[in-house]
């Protein structure tokens, strides 16, 4: 056992055995990212989709799935953000004397502000859980905000997220907070499968124009849920 | 023939010391010399006026021995794609021009003197696995280790690193990991590499973090510094063979070692 934890706080204590753990949580929450678009897009649906969607989430498995859900997000989560920035550290410390002229070539910006966008991403995270999971500041916990659905008492989640998103500070930080996310997933997306040793010369073009993509996707369909509400009074 | 009138900001530093850039004119440069012999030219000049010449490294001035460094207008070897310092010539510039000449920055690298740096980290990480061990007595029959032409091309093509430190100039985070993957992958592809392989990947990555470059961050400055054009995707096959490696090691079988002998 001890053998083989040995083994494991080498592997983390090395450069590349912290990028490999950054890419797989990466991966975890790049799949979470699009699993949580495709589920705030049934607003569009209606009212009873989206109330049914968070219902079912709510009582999966007698309700224990989405406290397996949450255990495993925080987790993954955690190691992300406290490897990369142990790694940051490590990165300006390899060079002391800073360049009187510095030119990047070939990188994209996205790529040098990682750090900076990672950490308002994860400012942005709790105030999202404060917002909408935990209900602090707001009145979304009290009786107004439940609904019978197919005779049981249910939580609105629509009548929720219409009236979060008609406050313009809240919507405005969402959006901020969709652009620097989409900004990190065009670099970080195409990143994992060079760290994970995937890439290929054939391969790499392609998880790169993917990367893209899906940072495009996630930016566009979370503003539009946003927009849709804030600025075209969409469910007022 | 024509003459190219340049402004200089070189920087100056002895070891342990903090530097500073200085700022020399270089008047009268025949665009046909090197970017070497026109620093050869401005020391002549700074020499017959009494003052210290600008220290910096250099051998073959032919391209092939990675002795000559130089982060120029803030890229390593200047702005030649796939050129050596000692391979740029003054042509690439005008007239007119202010050129910033800095030593190859990073922690693993201290400077000696103005833009010499001590590159010895890639040395200690060569030490710790980029080798083979094998008997040298008479050499093999020819062809008798077959080796695909694909393989072959590929581990040529990783041997063509001649270690000079550009990669980690050209980082943001003053990693080292193309010239790691490099020598370790030059290696790890072919036969004579395998007995070794793991160790070799394990040792080298650990001695690069020992040495205190940075880490990779994906961003390939390195490969389009490289003046011999190494390929990022040896660091992917570094990626992956390391963490093979981690892996085996963690959870593999430790051989019995029979007790006595040493």
């Amino acid at each position: 056992m001890s053998a083989v934890f040995d083994s494991f706080s080498r592997f983390y204590a090395s450069s590349i055995g912290k990028k490999i753990l950054v890419a797989l949580t990466g991966l975890m929450l790049i799949g979470f990212v699009f699993g949580h678009l495709v589920g705030n897009l049934l607003i569009f649906a209606g009212q009873d989709a989206i109330n049914e969607y968070g219902h079912l989430l709510q009582t999966a498995l007698h309700g224990g799935g989405v406290w397996i859900a949450r255990v495993g997000l925080l987790a993954a989560v955690l190691i992300h953000v406290v490897a990369t920035v142990s790694l940051t550290k490590q990165n300006n410390a390899a060079r002391p004397d800073k360049y009187g002229q510095h030119k990047a070539q070939v990188s994209s910006k996205s790529s040098h502000t990682m750090i900076l966008s990672g950490l308002t991403i994860l400012a942005f995270v709790v105030y999202h859980l404060l917002h909408y999971t935990v209900r602090i500041g707001n009145s979304f916990n009290s009786d107004a905000y439940k609904i019978d659905l197919h005779g049981e008492k249910v939580h609105n989640v629509y009548k929720m997220v219409i009236d979060g998103f008609s406050w313009a500070p809240a919507s405005l930080f969402y959006l901020i907070a969709m652009a620097l996310l989409s900004s990190h997933l065009s670099h970080g997306f195409s990143s994992l499968f060079q760290t994970l040793g995937i890439s290929t010369d054939k391969s790499e073009p392609v998880f790169k124009k993917a990367g893209y993509a899906f940072a495009g996707l996630i930016f566009a369909g979370n503003a539009a849920i946003v927009l849709s509400i804030w600025l075209f009074g969409y469910g007022r | 023939m024509s003459q190219l009138n340049l402004h200089l900001k070189v920087w100056r530093q002895n070891a342990g010391q903090p530097g500073h850039f200085q700022d020399i004119e270089a008047p009268e440069i025949p665009d046909h010399a090197s970017f070497l012999e026109m620093m050869d030219i401005v020391n002549e000049r700074l020499i017959s006026k009494g003052q210290e010449p600008v220290a910096f490294d250099h051998d073959c001035r032919e391209g092939i021995c990675g002795m000559c460094s130089m982060q120029i207008n803030g890229v390593p070897h200047g702005p030649e794609k796939a050129t050596t310092t000692c391979q740029l010539h003054m042509r690439k510039f005008r007239t007119g021009d202010t050129i910033w000449v800095e030593p190859f920055r990073a922690k693993a690298f201290p400077v000696i003197k103005d833009l010499v740096v001590d590159r010895g980290a890639f040395d200690r990480i060569q030490q710790a696995g980029g080798f083979i061990s094998v008997r040298t007595g008479a050499p093999q029959d020819a062809n008798a280790l077959p080796i695909g032409k694909v393989v072959a091309d590929a581990a040529m093509d990783a041997a063509a690193c001649i270690g000079c430190g550009a990669c980690v100039a050209a980082c943001k985070n003053a990693s080292a990991m193309l010239f790691v993957s490099a020598k370790a992958g030059q290696l790890n592809v072919l036969p004579q590499g395998q007995p070794e392989k793991d160790r070799r990947t394990l040792g080298m990555v650990r001695q690069m973090d020992k040495e205190g470059f940075g880490n990779c961050t994906n961003q390939y400055e390195c490969e389009a510094a490289c003046p011999k054009e190494i390929s990022v995707r040896w660091i992917t096959k570094l990626n992956r063979d390391y963490a093979v490696a981690a892996v085996k090691e963690a959870l593999g079988n430790t051989p019995k070692v029979a007790g006595g002998g040493d």
